[in-house]
């Protein structure tokens, strides 16, 4: 009936990255898929070829939550943790984030923000770095399934952002 | 890849009015009036945005003297959405994993006899 929502992600400001994607789903739904270990285990994957083996969650402010993926062929891990500064269920959540490997400068924070219009769910995850540098390197980072982004696709992802 | 270049576009890139000059110049050259028509903007205002366009190595002046078109620079514009668009790909798996979830949770909760 539908084809698959379109992701945006643009770069708000120079310490910024924003994503806005749109779920066909009421809002409390998609809150739950992001604070609920087992689902979140079933979504948040890495690129192809990774799991998802640590998916620890404790869903009050002050509390952690900690994220391992772990490439199966030569059992490579990637840990991501963090600390909830903000929850308002379910509509908003507000956590820092670093990485195991500390590549980058300073913590990361999200602010994630679910919207609810007529059943459909719009989200806006907001991640602000300590500093460019520290977000050009998460954009940087990790993603191997790099293919050449063509010409046309670029118009197309001003087109979104303007 | 030199990041202090990658920097630069990415900071052009954060403001609105310059993706859409951007934009417009993907569909061809064009002067600074003609550029300029479509903002509510004085034309000193929009030279500033294509100076900082220019600096990060985005666009560049074409050959005629007289109406100096501004033309798309398209390599570092590549780099930078090469980027973005590794980043864009692993999300956009991750969130089409979250509506195959979605739908699934929705299937459950519509089930009847589940509700009590």
């Amino acid at each position: 009936m539908k084809s698959a929502e379109t992701l945006t992600v643009t770069t708000s400001s120079e310490r910024e990255i924003v994503m806005t994607r749109v779920f066909d789903a009421p809002r409390q739904l998609v809150f739950d898929a992001h604070t609920k270990p087992d689902l979140v285990k079933r979504w948040l994957l890495g690129p192809p070829g990774w799991s998802m083996p640590v998916c620890e969650i404790d869903l009050r402010v002050g509390g952690k939550y900690r994220y391992v993926w772990r490439r199966d062929s030569d059992g490579t891990q990637m840990g991501i943790g963090g600390v909830y500064r903000e929850i308002v269920a379910p509509e908003r959540i507000v956590n820092t984030e670093r990485f195991d490997e500390a590549w980058y400068p300073g913590e990361g924070l999200g602010t994630l923000v679910l919207v609810e219009r007529g059943g459909k769910t719009t989200l806006t995850n907001t991640m602000r770095y300590e500093s460019r540098a520290a977000r050009d390197a998460i954009l940087k980072s990790g993603m191997e399934t790099g293919v050449a982004a063509s010409y046309d696709r670029l118009a197309e992802l001003l087109a979104s952002t303007t | 890849m030199n990041s202090g270049r990658l920097d630069a576009t990415f900071a052009a890139l954060a403001d609105p009015t310059r993706r859409a000059i951007l934009a417009r110049l993907a569909s061809g050259e064009a002067s600074v009036t003609t550029l300029a028509k479509p903002f509510a903007m004085s034309q000193p205002a929009i030279s500033k945005h294509l100076k900082v366009l220019e600096r990060a190595g985005l666009i560049r002046r074409g050959r005629d003297a007289q109406r100096r078109p501004r033309r798309l620079e398209p390599k570092p514009l590549a780099d930078a959405t090469r980027w973005l668009e590794r980043y864009r790909r692993l999300w956009e798996g991750r969130y089409q994993h979250l509506d195959a979830l979605l739908d699934e949770l929705k299937t459950k909760e519509k089930t009847p006899g589940d509700h009590r």
